[in-house]
């Protein structure tokens, strides 16, 4: 991690490590995470807003799933329901269930939901500075819920501290224990962040748009760590984010959600390569990126996503889709299987008997 | 050969005398103070000595990370900041020297773009205010003839005239970005300095404003200096590429050879930690990771200021020049300077740009789907809802006939 050039590995080493850390993951099938159409809306002095509406999906043990869209979609409250923090009133989860490694959260006292968060699901929050309490020492942070969740001694905890600090890369960890948040660069503060989410043994960790704060070598760094650090705990990861090149290289599978609704979800080889969705593929086509041949115009997706009050029985993409008929506007589509297993899209232009083959 | 770099052929060609803007040794200080007297305990050294040109009608790309200089170095230009030391010259006029009269005839043909949507905007300012403010300032238009040309400059930037009596609050954030571009072009500049407009925006919006900003310089003639942190969208749109690093530009070039055998370890480090959406790209991937943070420009590294994190300086054995020698910015291939004592072994490595392979072909929408989509264009812009103006007018951008004012005027604002 933190030698100026390192994971010197040729492609194909490193084609077979993903493959087998893949064929690993899978080999474990129960799954951590199980959400059961989940709806969470908010009730506002101008209607319902449907943020979150009716999303299904699963996580397995040490799996990294990817929940990507825009501003508005849904993705940071679908994170928030899962942990019952979504700010009540407005909001409130009006049905489904939450699954994770066998108890339904949403029907957990609130005691025992306490005693949950920050020990089997840790959080990596965007913004690092906000998340931290400027007033006490980052040793103290990280401590507080290592004492709370394993009932260690001061002493005992402040040693875990330590070792925290040097596995997330940050140097003369024992020094710094008693250096307030403001002391530390915004990618420093990130690594406390991810110190803190790890320092109970997690079995899952939410990462709210972890890196998009920092610059892109920072950016580079921070989510090296999470990956290194996921895969030497076994911890799963749903990471949240606006950046699909991220996704790309993080995911092992790939929620795309719009509108509150997940509308494709697949592996991520299948979600880059071949989406049957024509918001993924707006996406995916109104990105400059790095490996294009360079052109004057980019392909966009025209409009503006849609308020989510008062949504109508239609496809939720159709006033923005170059592709929409009758019946996009009639009935909305649901998931369907795709032709790789694991593959599900919302649309009815692709589906069966559609009109785009 | 793409358009883009057959527009900027001709100002690549008439070389020296023809640049728009010349940038010589610019150095922006800020003092900083400490105490109850405020005396001065130090400088930050934001931008530092650097020298470069803006080609009349291409777009300069401008990256580094956050706090390499690379706003400052946007807003000296235009003398929103004083630089410490060092000259601008904007079409031949020393910008430095100039009092504040003759200052403010001159900014009538430079202006500039902001970053945040939100802050850019005075929330109890409307619309039509906002735009022709400039317009006031500068004498252009009056009355009836303001109103049209404001209603011209919305038309232009994709927004509905009638919008003219609403505040920013009631606009998207990237119509309120449109609403920059358009005051930005009320006074018919030849140079703008765009700073990050598209940074605070979701990505499918991103596309539409940087298509808007790519039509208005085709069809305006215009000039930009494009800052970004965003690699991927400086390459897109820049016709020339400068890479900045604590203070200095540390290469400068076109953006196929800054892409594709970069001359500074840097602009490798950073290529090589732009995520690509490509999860086989991404699998081949080999990142090199920068230690550290960025030093505090406070306190700059002796020598070449990246050496404290650069790769190449480890594997060629920490040479000792790195250390006491700052290297210049020089020429290392055609049109591209980089500042490293040892670019040519940078260039010759494959590190940093492995895993970008230019595609023809991207993934994305499939071939079946554009045929479908280009059966029913002419149905689906027949439906655009009313009121959708995003919907309603950016496709038809070029549609809009330039009219009589903005046709002379343009040639008025022409150097001669």
């Amino acid at each position: 991690m933190e030698e100026a050039v390192s994971l010197e590995l040729t492609p194909d080493e490193a084609a077979r490590i993903t493959r087998e850390q893949r064929e690993d993951k899978a080999a474990k099938s129960k799954n951590l995470l199980e959400v059961k159409n989940l709806s969470t809306h908010f009730f506002t002095p101008d209607g319902v807003v449907h943020a979150v509406d009716d999303v299904t999906f699963e996580l397995g043990y040490g799996e990294t799933l990817g929940l990507v869209g825009e501003s508005g979609c849904g993705k940071s409250v679908t994170a928030l329901s899962l942990t019952r923090l979504v700010p009540n009133p407005p909001g409130r989860i009006v049905s489904g269930s939450v699954v994770f490694d066998g108890v339904d959260l949403l029907k957990l006292s609130d005691e025992g939901m306490r005693k949950l968060r920050g020990k089997e699901i840790g959080f990596i929050f965007q913004d690092p500075l906000t998340s931290l309490n400027p007033t006490l020492t980052i040793g103290y942070q990280i401590a507080e819920s290592i004492r709370q969740h394993m009932g260690l001694s001061k002493k005992a905890a402040y040693d875990r501290v330590v070792g925290l600090l040097d596995k997330v890369g940050i140097p003369r960890a024992r020094d710094r224990l008693g250096d307030y948040p403001h002391q530390f660069s915004g990618g420093m503060r990130q690594r406390v962040m991810i110190a803190i989410a790890l320092s109970c043994d997690p079995k899952l960790i939410l990462a709210d748009e972890p890196t998009t704060a920092l610059d892109v070598t920072i950016q580079a760094q921070i989510l090296e760590l999470i990956s290194v650090l996921s895969d030497e705990f076994g911890t799963a990861v749903l990471l949240i984010t606006h950046d699909l090149g991220i996704a790309a290289g993080m995911c092992d599978r790939v929620n795309v959600m719009y509108a509150g609704r997940i509308v494709e979800t697949g592996g991520v080889d299948v979600i880059f390569e071949r989406p049957r969705m024509p918001y993924a593929w707006g996406l995916l086509d109104s990105l400059p990126r790095l490996d294009d041949v360079r052109s004057d115009r980019l392909r966009t997706i025209e409009g503006l996503p849609p308020l989510l009050i008062n949504v109508p029985d239609a496809c939720r993409f159709n006033p923005r889709c170059a592709y929409a008929r009758d019946e996009c506007r009639d009935h909305e589509p649901g998931l369907t299987l795709r032709e790789e297993p694991g593959h599900y899209a919302r649309c009815w232009a692709t589906d069966k008997g559609g009109w785009i083959p | 050969m793409t358009a883009a770099t057959e527009r900027a052929a001709p100002a690549a060609a008439s070389g020296n005398g023809h640049d728009l803007v010349e940038v010589k040794n610019l150095k922006v200080y800020f003092p900083i103070r400490a105490g109850i007297f405020k005396t001065v305990k130090g400088t930050v050294k934001a931008v530092d000595d650097i020298t470069f040109e803006v080609r009349r009608g291409e777009t300069l790309g401008l990256v580094g990370e956050s706090g390499c200089g690379k706003s400052t170095t946007g807003r000296a230009l235009i003398r929103l900041r004083e630089p410490t030391a060092g000259t601008v010259m904007f079409d031949g006029v020393e910008l430095m020297s100039l009092k504040t009269g003759p200052l403010r005839r001159l900014r009538r043909r430079m202006q500039i773009i902001f970053q945040d949507p939100y802050g850019s905007l005075d929330p109890r300012m409307t619309v039509g205010s906002i735009i022709s403010e400039p317009l006031e300032t500068h004498n252009l238009a009056k009355g009836p003839a303001k109103r049209e040309r404001v209603a011209e400059l919305l038309k232009m930037v994709g927004l509905d005239p009638s919008y003219v009596n609403r505040y920013p609050h009631e606009f998207s954030g990237g119509q309120r970005q449109r609403i920059g571009v358009a005051r930005a072009l009320a006074v018919e500049p030849e140079f703008i300095v765009c700073d990050e407009p598209i940074s605070a925006l979701d990505v499918s919006i991103q596309a539409q404003v940087l298509n808007l900003l790519t039509d208005l310089r085709d069809r305006l003639g215009l000039t930009y200096l494009f800052i970004a942190h965003d690699l991927s969208v400086v390459k897109h749109i820049s016709d020339r590429v400068a890479v900045m690093y604590l203070g200095k530009i540390v290469e400068i070039g076109p953006p196929d050879t800054i892409y594709a055998a970069p001359g500074h370890p840097y602009t490798r480090a950073l290529l090589s930690a732009v995520p690509v959406p490509d999860p086989v790209s991404e699998r081949r991937r080999r990142r090199v990771i920068l230690t550290g943070d960025v030093p505090s420009p406070a306190n700059p590294p002796s020598g070449c200021r990246f050496h404290t994190r650069c790769w190449l300086y480890e594997q060629l054995g920490k040479p000792e020049n790195c250390r006491t020698i700052d290297p210049p910015l020089r020429e290392i291939g055609p049109d591209q300077k980089a500042a490293c004592h040892y670019a040519e072994d940078s260039v010759k490595s494959d590190v940093g740009v492995a895993h970008i392979d230019e595609k023809t072909v991207r993934h994305g929408t499939p071939e079946a789907a554009l045929r479908v989509a280009h059966k029913s264009t002419a149905e689906i812009i027949g439906e655009i809802p009313e009121g959708d103006i995003d919907t309603a007018l950016i496709p038809s951008i070029e549609d809009v006939p330039p009219t009589a004012d903005s046709g002379s005027a343009n040639e008025d604002t022409k150097p001669n």
